[in-house]
């Protein structure tokens, strides 16, 4: 040891406490590094089941949305005039066996005092990247340019056939990316670090653009006017969120009405289009074949290729409305069998038991296992299947015996520093490299315990906001476990109800001490989890039922105001919410009393001619943490 | 519900479903395995808190006899049950971890200087990686002193672990 060999010589006390000394110093050093890492093991434990959560409730969500579609034209049919259902539900502007689509831009004055981006057409790379520049800095294209560019979109995809085949050689590596979710960062950071796309840089991107991030309408911009520009060389799959009823409420239909006041509606009307006339799959060198979701054991890819993909603009099972009736008497639609090839490839997730079953999480698609994979394979000829649809905290992943890869780009996709995204770029040889990445515009200041509590609070808020959701069953499923009436009951039983009631698999007992309260004797007061919750402004009076199902509504019924709100005022009349309310509560079969209803409107602010600012309604269900409140 | 039978069999039940839940979140395919490398963090986010020997000596219980890099959860449970009914590994209390802060601290100033914490941790002891080093002095260092004010760092460590509902 250092200190012995220089005290060599020194008298013996001396040498005697610096040894001592460093046996003290090494047991402390010992016991800090034993403490440290297992603070920081805490640590990443916490980020994972943070991560968890978030999953399990998007899934839930993406669950219940398919059921709710249903809802949604329910609600359309009865709120919205015929004509304004004909207009916003059917595809195009033309009767069907006619192709002259139009994309009116050309009346759409641009103003001298814009400032921002102008597209020319044909585009180059230079409009390109001027174009780059100005989004980065977030300026808006002009609604007008926006149009004109999905008329020339429009015009392209049409021609492309529904699985598209590419070759790659060595000097012409492909570079495949996945999810990004509105993400411009992201986008933009492949692009740096990766290239621009060219002739010689090709890329495919594998859906789901848009929804979730702030960003959606940009994000396409830019695959839109690099399709332009390199056809055949720029390859863009359809996601499962490109599709008009997600959009509603995922975020992408707000975006557009938001930051387009005047051609919003315009916009998304034609996107409606445009995205079903994205192709379905790509298949690189006749042996890897990428495609959004997955596969299933029906998947006929030959099927696939003759289909006519335009004709299903929504996956959604919609009702048939009086006007479409008579449209699919005349062949507009797909059959039943078709429907189901597409939903297959945009919805399913692989997973490790063999065979193929429903996918439950998600409610569309299915479970495929690596028998089914090595099936389809095999059948085609095939090396492996890319595909994307679900997020990995490193950006990608590999399963089925290395077969099955998935690819996700958006990076901090549940928040900032929650996972990393990546992309492959792949050359003759078919192995892919990946390419890992993370924006960390918003994380470099903040140390990592900051951001995994940042990301647990996020996770925590959003659990809480389903519990509360859920109350009533869970305090009656509770009730059942605790027939002595004692408010208590056992750790086991109270994870067992809150995964049955929620329908979550998450880790409940680590879960347990920021949820609810537990006694010294290690018996769980269930009830003490509602006391945390409450919604935005306090609703006395009013049943709890009807909260709790507003607050379980809320984004849907969201949707809906969007689409009432003809005029974008923001408002709606007293007599139009109760309309709403009536068709709402019947459809739900949930028994609300006028008054109580009336009463709940009256609680808020009314501006001076009697209106309901309807999203500030919404705003007011929305469930926060009162300690959260308190403390700010 | 769980009222009757013997005590012991209860606690004994619970531990084993505590363990099994912390094992699922690290096991990624669904499959009752983790790779050998996350068995530490498993270990800690049960309240354990062993040092790399340890670790290392819990490894071996566990591991299959061919190394496959995996470990199995039925080879895991009975192992860590016995882990936590016999209380191993205790957590460090904060008036311990003081001493030893206190310990490297030769002129008792409140302060370790970033040098002598990195000498100390990654050439002493247990020695850290580069990452661990970084990621300790992340949170632990003030840039204005360049030192490390174990006070303030163990108190905001402390504070960090009552995110817990008011008990």
């Amino acid at each position: 040891m250092e200190c012995t060999i220089s005290t060599m010589g020194c008298n013996a006390s001396a040498h005697y406490s610096k040894h001592k000394y460093n046996e003290t110093a090494i047991k402390a050093t010992v016991l800090i590094q034993r403490w440290y890492r297992c603070k920081r093991a805490q640590l990443e434990v916490r980020r994972r089941y943070s991560l968890t959560i978030f999953q399990s409730i998007e899934y839930a969500d993406e669950q219940e949305q398919t059921q709710l579609s249903n809802f949604f034209t329910f609600m359309l049919e009865h709120c919205v005039h015929r004509g304004e259902v004909a207009r916003t539900s059917t595809g195009s502007d033309v009767s069907p066996g006619t192709d002259s689509y139009v994309i009116k831009y050309e009346k759409i004055d641009v103003p001298d005092s814009y400032r921002g981006p102008r597209l020319s057409f044909p585009l180059d790379i230079s409009h390109a990247k001027t174009l780059l520049n100005a989004l980065k800095d977030r300026q808006l294209l002009h609604a007008r340019y926006v149009l004109q560019l999905l008329c020339e979109t429009r015009r392209v995809l049409k021609e492309k056939p529904n699985i598209t085949h590419v070759s790659v050689s060595y000097f012409k590596e492909i570079t495949i990316c996945g999810d990004l979710h509105g993400n411009l960062d992201d986008l933009l950071l492949v692009f740096h670090k990766n290239g621009l796309p060219s002739e010689n840089n090709p890329y495919v991107f594998n859906g789901d653009f848009v929804d979730r991030g702030k960003n959606s309408m940009e994000i396409l911009i830019i695959l839109f006017v690099f399709l332009l520009i390199y056809p055949n060389d720029f390859h863009l799959n359809r996601g499962n969120h490109e599709d008009y009823i997600l959009n509603m409420k995922y975020g992408f239909a707000k975006e557009v009405l938001k930051k387009y006041k005047d051609h919003g509606k315009t916009i998304l009307h034609h996107l409606q289009d445009i995205f079903s006339w994205l192709p379905l799959a790509t298949i690189v060198n006749n042996k890897v074949l990428i495609v959004h979701g997955g596969i299933s054991d029906t998947t006929d890819l030959d099927s696939l290729n003759l289909l006519e993909r335009n004709k299903l603009k929504t996956l959604m099972k919609t009702r048939k409305l009086e006007t479409d009736k008579k449209n699919q008497e005349e062949h507009s639609e797909l059959t039943e069998k078709e429907r189901k090839q597409v939903l297959d490839i945009l919805w399913s997730d692989p997973n490790k038991q063999h065979g193929c079953t429903p996918n439950q999480r998600r409610g569309g698609g299915c479970y495929f296992g690596p028998d089914t994979t090595d099936q389809l394979l095999k059948r085609y000829n095939l090396k492996m299947l890319i595909r994307s649809h679900e997020f990995k905290p490193d950006g990608y992943d590999l399963t089925h015996n290395g077969k099955v890869i998935t690819i996700f780009s958006a990076s901090n996709y549940y928040e900032a520093g929650s996972n990393r995204g990546a992309y492959i770029r792949m050359n003759p040889d078919l192995v892919p490299h990946f390419i890992q990445y993370q924006v960390c515009a918003c994380t470099d200041k903040k140390k990592n315990w900051e951001r995994v509590k940042t990301i647990e609070q996020s996770a925590l808020q959003n659990l809480q906001e389903r519990i509360f959701v859920h109350k009533r069953k869970l305090m009656d499923t509770f009730a059942k476990c605790d027939c002595k009436n004692t408010g208590r009951i056992s750790i086991s039983d109270w994870a067992a109800v809150m995964e049955s009631v929620l329908q979550l698999k998450l880790p409940w007992r680590m879960l347990r001490s920021r949820l609810v309260k537990t006694d010294p004797d290690g018996k769980v007061d269930y009830m003490s989890c509602f006391c945390y919750m409450d919604t935005a402004r306090p609703m006395h009076q009013v049943q709890p039922t009807l909260v709790e199902t507003l607050c379980k509504y809320r984004r849907d019924l969201q949707m809906i105001f969007n689409v009432l709100d003809e005029d974008r005022s923001g408002l709606i009349s007293p007599n139009e919410f109760r309309k709403m309310w009536k068709i709402f509560s019947s459809y739900l079969g949930i028994h609300s009393h006028d008054e109580a209803v009336d009463k709940l409107a009256q609680s808020i602010d009314f501006n001076k001619d009697g209106n309901i600012d309807f999203s500030e309604f919404l705003e007011a269900f929305h469930v926060v943490h009162q300690l959260e409140n308190k403390a700010a | 519900m769980a009222e009757e039978g013997s005590n012991e069999d209860g606690v004994v039940a619970e531990i084993e479903k505590k363990i099994t839940e912390a094992f699922k979140v690290f096991d990624h395919e669904g499959n009752e395995t983790v790779d050998v490398r996350e068995i530490g963090s498993i270990v800690r986010s049960l309240g354990c808190f062993p040092t790399e020997a340890e670790l290392h000596e819990l490894l071996a219980k566990v591991e299959e006899e061919e190394p496959t890099g995996y470990v199995h959860l039925e080879k895991f449970l009975p192992v860590m049950t016995k882990v936590l009914l016999d209380r191993s590994y205790r957590p460090i209390p904060e008036d311990v971890l003081l001493h030893a802060f206190e310990a490297l601290d030769e002129n008792k100033s409140g302060y370790i200087t970033k040098e002598e914490l990195v000498k100390h941790m990654t050439e002493e002891g247990e020695p850290f990686t580069e990452e661990e080093m970084e990621e300790m002095l992340s949170s632990a260092l003030d840039p204005e002193t360049n030192a490390v004010h174990y006070r303030n760092y163990i108190s905001l460590m402390v504070v960090d672990e009552t995110d817990d509902l008011p008990q």
